[in-house]
This record gives C-alpha cells, sequence and structure tokens, in this order.
C-alpha cells in the first residue's frame, strides 16, 4: 500500500514541480527540491487530497517536516476510509 | 452532479502523453500553435493548465506567436492569491483562440491598486480589468436586524469608487464578478429574509450590482450562479483559503478560467452561433432508417422520449436566442425529414434549420459545405453527435470546429450544451433574436442564386432597400457591439466603447454612418458602420469600416462608398482615405479599397496599406436598392 502512495506520490510532484525525473522517496524534504515553496506546498496538498480522496487539516499541513510524514498522513487517511480509497485511489 | 462541472465533463480527456507534448512544443515550435490549442480544448486539471502556460510562455520567449489567435490583456484584480488563476487563465485561453496576457493587482491591497493611477494595474495597457473580489473584502460587517438597504448602498458605493476609479487611471472594460455569499447560514431558511444577513444582503447588492455594471458599459461574471451551479459548501474552502488566501476550492480553478475565458471570448465577438446537429440518437431515440416513424423515441409518457422532447426544447430556445441551427446526418433525406414532417410529438420542424444536410458524404466536408452556405466560419460551428467516431473525425479534420463530449444518457444534452458555453453573450438585442432567421434568409437566398445565373437580375430580385443614417443614440448599442465584435469585413479592427461611440457622434470632426438593410426576405438590421475622421479641411481618413457578413456579394459596400462621397463632397472634402490594418480574421477585406476604385499611396512594414480617392469623378457601380438617406442637415 505504502508503496502505491509513494508511486502516487511520485506523479503529483512530477506535475507540481514539471520535473518528469523525479522520485520521491521517505527523507525528502522542501531544501532538496527547486521551486519547493509556500504555494507549491499548498499545491501538493490539495492535489493529494484529490488524488487519494482524503482532506488534510492546516495542523496536520503544518506539521510535515519531509515526504515520511505526508506517505505516513495519506496511509492512515485512506486506511480509516476504505470506501473511498476504492473509488478515488488510481495509481 | 457537481463533478460534471468540475472535470469540464464535455470536453474530451487529456491525451495520456500530455507532459511529453508539452516537451515538444518548445522543441519544435513550427508545430506548437496547433498543439497548444489541441492540448488547451482538452479537459486539464490546473496542474496541467499550469504546465501547458509554463509552455506557452516559453513558446513566445522563443520568439513564436500565436499568429491564429485574438491578443487580449487582462489585469486580474483579487483579493486572493493570483498565482494559480493567472497560469490557468492563460492555459486555457487557446480554447477559445485567445492569446492571453496577464497581471495581477497586489492581493492584500487590490483596491488601492485601483486607485492609483501609478500602480502596475495600470500601467499594464489591459483590454480589461477583472474585478474578482469576493465577499472577505466588502465592508459587510454583520449587523442582523439592521437596514439591508443601507448594507447593499453601502457596498454599492464601494464599488463605485472601484468602477470610478478603473474609468479615471485606465482605459479598460471592467469585468465585474458577482458574489457568492459564503455556506454558512445563521439562522437557516430565515437567512434569506433576515435583514443584514449576508445572504440577503449580497443577494440583493448581486441583482443591483448588475445594473450598475449595465450603466458604465462594463461585463458581468457571474460567479455567484457558477457557484451555485456547484454548490456553495463545494465552491467555498475555508482550508483553502486559511492556508493560502485561495478564494474558492482548487478544484474548480479550471471551471472557474473557462467561464473566464469565454466571457473575454464574448467580448470579442468569439462566441459560436451555428449548431449542427446529428439526428438518429441526437434529436430522438433510434435510427429511423430502420425502426421507423413508429420505432423511434421522442414523445411523452416514455422517459428516453421525454428526454430527448426537454432536448429539442432546449435548441429551440438556442434559437430564439439567436443560434443558427443545422443537420447533418448521414441519412437518405425523404428519410431524414419524416419525422419533421410526420411525428406529432416533435418539437423541431424543417423550417427551424437554416440548412439540411442529410447524404452519405463524410461529416467534415459537410461541415465545410454548410458553413460556406451560411458565410460562417468554422470557428463559430458546434457539432454535435452521439457517435464518438463522428466527434473524433471532426476533431481531428477540423481543429476549429467545437465538438463536445456527449454522455450517455439523452437526459443530460442540454445540460452537456449549457455547460461548455459555446454561446457566451454579453448583451442581447432585439436583433440576435432574429439572427437565425437572417441566417435561414441568407440560406435561401443562396438557393434563389443557384437558380438565378445573372448576377443583376439575382440583385434585383432581392428587392433591397437600403437606410442611411449619422450615429444616434438609438442605434449606439448595437453600433458599440457591431465595432467589437466584426472579425473578417473590418478594415481596420478598432474597437470603442460605447462612451467613445457617442463622442463621434458630438464632434464635428467626425462623420458617422450606420447602415440597415431590408429585402424579401426579411430585415437584416444594421449591417454597416462606418467612422471618417477629417484629416484636413480637404481629406477624410476612414477610421473604420465594418460590415456584417451576411451581406456580402450585393454591392452594400459599393452603395456605403457613394453614400460616403455625396456626404464629402456637400462637405467640400477632395479626398477620402483608405486604411487596410491586416488582422488574422479579416483577409476578406485585403483587396476591398483596390477594388473600389482607390490608389494605392502606401505600404508599412506591419502589412497596412494606404489607399487614396478624389471625391470628384470617383465612379462606383451602384446595386439596384432604393436608397433611404438622412440627409447630412441633420447631423
Amino acid at each position: 500500500m505504502k508503496d502505491r502512495i509513494e508511486a502516487g506520490l511520485t506523479e503529483i510532484f512530477r506535475d507540481v514541480f514539471e520535473d518528469d525525473t523525479l522520485v520521491v522517496h521517505r527523507d525528502l524534504t522542501a531544501r532538496q527540491v527547486e521551486g519547493w515553496d509556500s504555494l507549491t506546498h499548498v499545491r501538493l496538498l490539495l492535489t493529494a487530497e484529490r488524488k487519494f480522496g482524503v482532506r488534510i487539516s492546516a495542523a496536520e499541513a503544518g506539521q510535515l517536516k519531509r515526504v515520511g510524514d505526508l506517505l505516513d498522513l495519506l496511509h492512515a487517511k485512506i486506511e480509516k476510509s476504505p470506501r473511498r480509497y476504492g473509488s478515488n485511489f488510481s495509481v | 452532479m457537481s463533478s460534471f462541472l468540475q472535470n469540464l465533463a464535455w470536453l474530451a480527456k487529456p491525451p495520456a502523453d500530455f507532459r511529453s507534448r508539452c516537451g515538444q512544443i518548445t522543441a519544435d515550435p513550427v508545430q506548437g500553435y496547433s498543439t497548444i490549442r489541441s492540448l488547451a480544448t482538452t479537459a486539464l486539471d490546473t496542474n496541467q493548465l499550469l504546465r501547458l502556460a509554463k509552455t506557452i510562455h516559453r513558446y513566445r520567449q522563443a520568439g513564436q506567436s500565436d499568429d491564429k489567435s485574438t491578443p487580449f490583456r487582462l489585469a486580474y484584480v483579487s483579493n486572493g492569491t493570483p498565482d494559480l488563476i493567472l497560469g490557468a487563465l492563460t492555459g486555457t485561453a487557446p480554447r477559445y483562440g485567445l492569446a492571453l496576457e496577464c497581471i495581477a493587482s497586489n492581493y492584500d491591497q487590490p483596491v488601492q491598486d485601483i486607485l492609483n493611477p501609478d500602480s502596475l494595474v495600470h500601467h499594464f495597457n489591459a483590454d480589461a480589468l477583472l474585478i474578482a473580489l469576493d465577499w472577505r473584502a466588502l465592508p459587510i460587517a454583520a449587523n442582523l436586524g439592521g437596514s439591508t438597504n443601507d448594507a447593499v448602498n453601502r457596498l454599492l458605493d464601494y464599488i463605485q469608487v472601484i468602477l470610478e476609479g478603473v474609468r479615471d487611471n485606465d482605459k479598460a472594460t471592467c469585468i465585474v464578478q458577482t458574489f457568492p455569499p459564503p455556506a454558512e447560514r445563521i439562522l437557516g431558511s430565515y437567512d434569506r429574509v433576515l435583514p443584514g444577513s449576508p445572504l440577503n444582503v449580497l443577494g440583493r447588492f448581486n441583482l443591483a450590482l448588475d445594473d450598475m455594471v449595465q450603466r458604465v458599459g462594463g461585463v458581468l461574471l457571474d460567479v455567484a450562479a457558477l457557484a451555485e451551479s456547484v454548490g456553495l459548501v463545494n465552491w467555498h474552502s475555508s482550508s483553502a483559503w486559511n492556508l493560502a488566501k485561495f478564494q474558492f476550492s482548487e478544484a474548480f480553478v479550471p471551471l472557474y478560467a473557462d467561464y473566464v475565458c469565454r466571457t473575454i471570448a464574448a467580448m470579442r465577438g468569439k462566441s459560436r452561433r451555428c449548431l449542427v446537429l446529428d439526428l438518429d440518437n441526437t434529436l430522438w431515440g433510434g435510427v429511423i432508417g430502420d425502426d421507423g416513424l413508429a420505432g423511434i423515441q421522442i414523445a411523452q409518457g416514455d422517459a428516453t422520449g421525454e428526454a430527448f422532447l426537454d432536448f429539442q426544447r432546449y435548441l429551440l430556445s438556442l434559437r430564439k436566442a439567436g443560434v443558427v441551427l443545422a443537420v447533418s446526418s448521414k441519412n437518405n433525406d425523404q428519410t431524414a425529414r419524416l419525422p419533421f414532417r410526420q411525428h406529432p410529438e416533435m418539437l423541431l420542424r424543417e423550417e427551424h434549420f437554416a440548412v439540411f444536410q442529410a447524404n452519405w458524404n463524410d461529416k467534415p466536408s459537410n461541415l465545410m459545405a454548410i458553413s460556406q452556405q451560411l458565410s460562417l466560419g468554422l470557428e463559430s460551428i458546434v457539432f454535435v453527435d452521439d457517435n464518438p467516431f463522428e466527434r473524433e473525425l471532426v476533431r481531428r479534420t477540423l481543429p476549429q470546429v467545437a465538438v463536445p463530449e456527449m454522455p450517455e444518457d439523452p437526459a443530460l444534452y442540454a445540460l452537456t450544451l449549457s455547460s461548455a458555453g459555446y454561446f457566451e453573450s454579453i448583451s442581447f438585442s432585439p436583433e440576435d433574436s432574429k439572427r437565425a432567421d437572417f441566417y435561414q434568409g441568407n440560406a435561401r437566398r443562396a438557393a434563389l442564386q443557384l437558380q438565378v445565373t445573372d448576377i443583376e437580375s439575382y440583385l434585383e430580385s432581392l428587392q433591397m432597400e437600403i437606410w442611411f443614417q449619422p450615429f444616434e443614440e438609438t442605434g449606439r448599442k448595437r453600433i458599440t457591439q457591431l465595432i467589437n465584435k466584426s472579425n473578417q469585413f473590418n478594415l481596420t479592427t478598432r474597437r470603442y466603447t460605447e462612451a467613445e461611440v457617442a463622442s463621434f457622434e458630438a464632434s464635428p470632426d467626425f462623420f458617422t454612418m450606420q447602415v440597415r438593410l431590408k429585402d424579401a426576405f426579411g430585415d437584416n438590421g444594421m449591417i454597416s458602420a462606418v467612422i471618417c475622421r477629417a484629416n484636413s479641411g480637404l481629406e477624410w481618413v476612414i477610421d473604420t469600416w465594418l460590415m456584417s457578413c451576411r451581406v456580402l456579394g450585393r454591392r452594400v459596400e459599393n452603395m456605403v462608398l457613394r453614400e460616403i462621397l455625396a456626404h464629402a463632397s456637400e462637405r467640400g472634402i477632395r479626398y477620402v482615405r483608405g486604411l487596410y490594418l491586416p488582422t488574422d480574421r479579416n483577409s476578406l477585406v485585403e483587396h476591398h479599397y483596390p477594388n473600389l476604385g482607390f490608389s494605392h499611396v502606401a505600404s508599412h512594414a506591419d502589412g497596412s496599406t494606404e489607399w487614396l480617392l478624389p471625391v470628384e469623378g470617383a465612379n462606383v457601380l451602384p446595386a439596384p436598392m432604393v436608397v433611404h438617406s438622412e440627409s447630412l442637415a441633420a447631423q
């Protein structure tokens, strides 16, 4: 499951940062990616919300330090709502 | 159904290789623009629109230009974060044949930017300012039980200040958004009548705003109705506002961008005008050739039959609004006409169609024939067919034609056409409601022309009457509409606001003329406008000369020139100077002046040309028509 979320995130990162060679991993942080600013950060979260059919609150968004945190958050949320997972999550 | 709108379901899906195609545009600029346009006509999401926008920027930076599209400069004035919106607008614009350049106001001080004549917004030289404020930007203090009138007036004063600021500092047209109310209610349903509640105040304010915008010659963008269509709880997103100051949910950015672009397209006369319809399973259920008159589904009492009836009803309302209807069907002619003639429940009848093409030719050929017969460009046509094969064939061969994806269920046909916004309008005049009849008359005239081989006797058979009159108040709206929408028969394509048109009426330096034409088939309404500017006491320059393409080929332009010359002569003018400023749309009139006997005097690097005609001794062939001319003394 986490592998599939990670692959989905890679697609989102490639879209948002327009870099088709980008591959995400758990330890990736904003400093390592060119163009990762507050606006692209919000775009990442909004696109992830839509793709995985989940909601991320501002408090949750504020605690994300690296890609691994986002991955764990998405995983926990998807586990909690298996039905939405089925209808929205296509990687 | 909000996902239907959110996903722009009437557009084809983007190609799987969208990213690599974007890459190719930059690598191969020669094919670039047609690729940009074909990608833009698919249902791109926000990220894809932003990528396409960047691709367009790179394409322009490489010195390439979208020479087939209409340039437009837009200043986006908003209290929200503009970044996503500007990119989405740039990426959507080619869908409507627009080359859009946009800037944004400072989002934390949009109103200051408007009131400051030195702001970036005013230095941008915009064609239009989009006043994209939402309720958070309004002085709307919660005053439950207070006077709604006072609250509405306070808001109107605020907007008035903004509109006056634009008028004083800028020549741009204002596009003003209505204000969706917040989704949260205080006392529930009672909010609608609760004085001072946001729903109560904004509801009335939106209505009053409509009047105010009309008065200043602005254009309304009904975001309140858009938000209601998708649902206020979907449209608004408090978290998106709190996180990033997005005015509304990011999911609707592509839809919003489409609404803005279709409005701009309407301002530039680029809305579609003609709807070409397939028959079997498009206007009725079943196949008339196989199922016969009794077998097709088009009747009350049957859910599918009623869905097709609803669609026909919607098409009739479009026709009343000026959309020309035509048929293109793979059928034998007599079989295809049978339901229109003999089925008692059909709402559409043969008389509602300007052209009826039932044959076995391929659809692109038929569409080209329809375009020629109506003198309407392919970019004015929408093609509706339930068959995906036909749709794809038309998309590939005639990319200018709009081809909506049709849903399986005919109950959604009307909503699909309506959501696609092909017929967006920024005004409606009595002439618009007659437009479908005009074009039908045109098609009949074309049929008559086939019978009459001699052009003179054909023109005589039309029994034309022409009216010449200076610009005046009652015609001003229509004149302004013509000036801003005519693209093909338009020598200079200079656009003027209603206020500017009014100023020409009053100025002694200008000679203006509006032209109406009637013939045996009906009243064509106002079909031409001319503005001459006195260059000296001896010369007039024809600043503007435009004509509706409906009346091409009747030497109306000859009669107009004869009228200009008569007035010029009366005022002691010796020469009339004509200008041709080429655009991608007006090659039709490239040889207009030499054809009328003007002599070439200059050609410029930008492709424009100048022409001169001496007033005395000019010999312009008249056309057979009765002339009514309002004398010079009346002006």
